[in-house]
C-alpha cells in the first residue's frame, strides 16, 4: 500500500514514519506527478495559507482535487483538515474543498491557549492523546458525515466516505491508531465514492 | 483534563512551521505581504536587523502598538522579539498572546548573563545558537525552537552556512560516539550529559532548527534548507530588497523545493537587486550580533 504525504510544509517527516510503522509505503509528494499511483494521502499539519500559495504554485489544486473525486481516502490532520473542508469559516473560498465540513481556523485560540487532551473516539477503546496546535474545528458537518470525536462541545474527528480529519496532530504522539484507521479505509475495497461525499463545487 | 504550555505543545507549534519561511515584519502592512506570499510565520519588531545594524543605538522590543496591529493582519502565527534576559518584555509579549517568543541577539542584550528561563512561560521561544553547546544550553532554559544564528542584517549568507554546518555536524559526531565518549564531549561542549544522549538516541536535535541570519536570495534559502534547516527565518533580505512582494513568494517557493534546481532559477529570474549586503571583514567582532549571548 502506498501512501503519500504532501510535503509542500509542515509535519511531513512525522506522518512518513508513522505511516511506515504501521506496514505502508509512505511517498513524498511535492508535485502532481507524484500523486500516480498513490491507493491514499495525507494532508498534515502546518499553516494552510502557507500550504495553499505552495499548491497554487506547483498546479496541483486541480491533480488534488482529481485524487479525492476519484474516490482515494485522504487524511487531514490540523492544517490537512482545512484544506479538505467545503467551507472555511469567515473566508469565502475554501481549498480543496471535497469534504462535507464547515471548518472554523485556529477556533481554540491562539498559541498560548493551545494544549493536550486525552480524546475518546469512537471506534478506538481507550483515550486517544491529542495535541492541538491553534486548532480549527469543524462548526457544521453535512448529514452524511460521521462524527467520531467531540471535545468540549466541538467537532474534532469527523469521516465522510474516504475522507477522515482531525483539529488535532495525531503525528505529534506516536500513537498510531489514528493512522492505522485510515490505512484500513484505504483497505477497504468495499468503500466507492458517492456525489453525497461531496460538497457542491 | 486539558493542559497547556507543555513541551509537546510548545514543540510541536514550531514543527508545523517546518519547510517554511518567517519573515520580519515592521508593520501590518508587510505582514499582509508576507502572509499572501506563503510565510508560515511573521516576526514583528521596531526596525529590520539591517536598520538597526545602520542607525545603532538600543534596540528593544517593539512597540506594542506594532505588534498589535500585526496579529490583528494576519491569521498565520505571530512571533516577536525580546532582548536576550529581559524578563518583563518576554511576559509583556506572553500577555498580548504573542504566539512565540524570539529571545533575539538582533536585539541589544538586557542581560549579558543569563538568558530568560523559558520554562516558565505557557508561550514557546525560538533562541539563537552557533553550536551544539548553545543549543543545549538555550533548550536547557526551556526553548522549543533553535535558529543559527548567522549575521543579522548584513545580508551575507557566509555565517548562517557556518553555524548551520557546526551544529549539523557536531550532532553527527555525538549520533556516531561511543556512550562512554558522551560525558567528555558534554565537559568539551558545554551541554549537558543527558542532552547529548537525548541527541544520539534521536539521531538529531530535539527540536526544530532554522536557518537565519544573512539569508537574501532565494538561492541563500534553498542553500540552508540543502545544508539541513528545518526552515529559514528571512529578516531584512525581503523588505529591503527592491520588489518585496516577488522576492517573497520566490523565497517560499525556493524554501519547498530547494532541490529543484530549474524552478530556483526560473525564481531568481529578474527579481531585481537583493539588498545590497555587507562583507564580514568589514564587521568587527563588537558589532557582530552573533557574539550576544553565550
Amino acid at each position: 500500500m502506498k501512501i503519500g504525504v504532501l510535503a509542500l510544509q509542515g509535519a511531513v517527516r512525522e506522518h512518513v514514519q508513522a505511516i511506515q510503522a504501521c506496514g505502508a509505503q509512505a511517498v513524498v509528494v511535492k508535485k502532481a506527478a507524484d500523486l500516480a499511483e498513490l491507493d491514499g494521502l495525507v494532508l498534515p499539519g502546518g499553516e494552510s495559507t502557507a500550504m495553499r500559495r505552495l499548491i497554487d504554485r506547483a498546479d496541483m489544486l486541480e491533480p488534488l482535487k482529481q485524487f479525492a473525486y476519484a474516490g482515494k481516502p485522504v487524511f487531514g490532520t490540523c492544517a490537512g483538515l482545512v484544506l479538505l473542508a467545503s467551507k472555511i469559516d469567515g473566508q469565502e473560498d475554501a481549498h480543496l474543498g471535497v469534504m462535507d465540513i464547515t471548518v472554523a481556523r485556529n477556533s481554540f485560540g491562539r498559541q498560548v491557549d493551545s494544549f493536550e487532551a486525552d480524546l475518546d473516539i469512537k471506534g478506538i477503546e481507550t483515550p486517544f492523546p491529542a495535541v492541538f496546535i491553534r486548532a480549527p474545528h469543524i462548526v457544521n458537518a453535512g448529514t452524511r458525515v460521521d462524527v467520531l470525536c467531540e471535545y468540549d462541545g466541538r467537532i474534532v474527528l469527523a469521516k465522510s466516505g474516504p475522507f477522515l480529519g482531525c483539529s488535532f496532530h495525531p503525528e505529534l504522539t506516536g500513537d498510531h491508531r489514528l493512522m492505522k484507521l485510515f490505512l484500513d479505509m484505504v483497505e477497504d475495497e468495499a468503500l466507492l465514492p458517492t456525489e453525497a461525499h461531496y460538497s457542491k463545487i | 483534563m486539558s493542559e497547556k504550555g507543555t513541551d509537546r505543545v510548545k514543540r510541536g507549534m514550531a514543527e508545523m512551521q517546518k519547510g517554511g519561511v518567517i519573515m520580519d515584519v515592521v508593520n501590518a502592512e508587510q505582514a499582509k505581504i508576507a502572509e499572501a506570499a506563503g510565510a508560515t510565520a511573521v516576526m514583528a519588531l521596531e526596525r529590520v536587523p539591517s536598520d538597526i545594524r545602520k542607525e545603532g543605538g538600543v534596540a528593544r522590543m517593539a512597540d506594542p502598538r506594532i505588534t498589535e496591529e500585526v496579529m490583528n493582519a494576519v491569521s498565520i502565527p505571530v512571533m516577536a522579539k525580546a532582548r536576550i534576559g529581559h524578563i518583563t518584555e518576554a511576559r509583556i509579549l506572553e500577555a498580548m498572546g504573542v504566539d512565540y517568543i524570539d529571545e533575539s541577539e538582533v536585539l541589544t542584550p538586557a542581560d549579558e548573563e543569563f538568558h530568560l528561563l523559558k520554562n516558565d512561560y505557557t508561550v514557546p521561544f525560538v533562541c539563537g545558537c552557533r553550536n551544539i553547546g548553545e543549543a543545549a544550553r538555550r533548550i536547557g532554559e526551556g526553548a522549543s525552537m533553535l535558529r543559527t544564528k548567522g549575521e543579522p542584517g548584513t545580508g551575507n549568507i557566509v555565517e548562517a552556512v557556518r553555524h548551520l554546518r557546526q551544529v549539523n555536524s557536531e550532532v553527527r559526531n555525538i549520533v556516531a560516539m561511543g556512550e562512554d565518549e558522551l560525558m567528555t564531549a558534554a565537559r568539551d561542549l558545554g551541554a549537558s550529559y543527558e542532552f547529548l544522549k537525548e541527541v544520539k538516541n534521536l539521531g538529531r536535535l530535539p527540536v526544530v532548527n532554522f536557518a537565519a541570519g544573512g539569508i537574501a536570495t532565494p538561492a541563500d534559502a534553498a542553500l540552508m534548507m540543502e545544508l539541513g534547516a528545518d526552515g529559514v527565518f528571512v529578516g531584512s533580505g525581503i523588505f529591503k530588497s527592491e520588489q518585496p512582494e516577488r522576492f517573497a513568494r520566490a523565497i517560499v517557493e525556493a524554501t519547498a523545493h530547494y532541490q529543484d534546481y530549474a524552478l530556483i532559477a526560473k525564481l531568481s529570474k529578474n527579481l531585481g537587486p537583493a539588498m545590497k549586503g555587507l562583507e564580514m571583514a568589514t564587521i568587527g567582532t563588537a558589532d557582530r550580533m552573533q557574539e550576544r549571548g553565550w
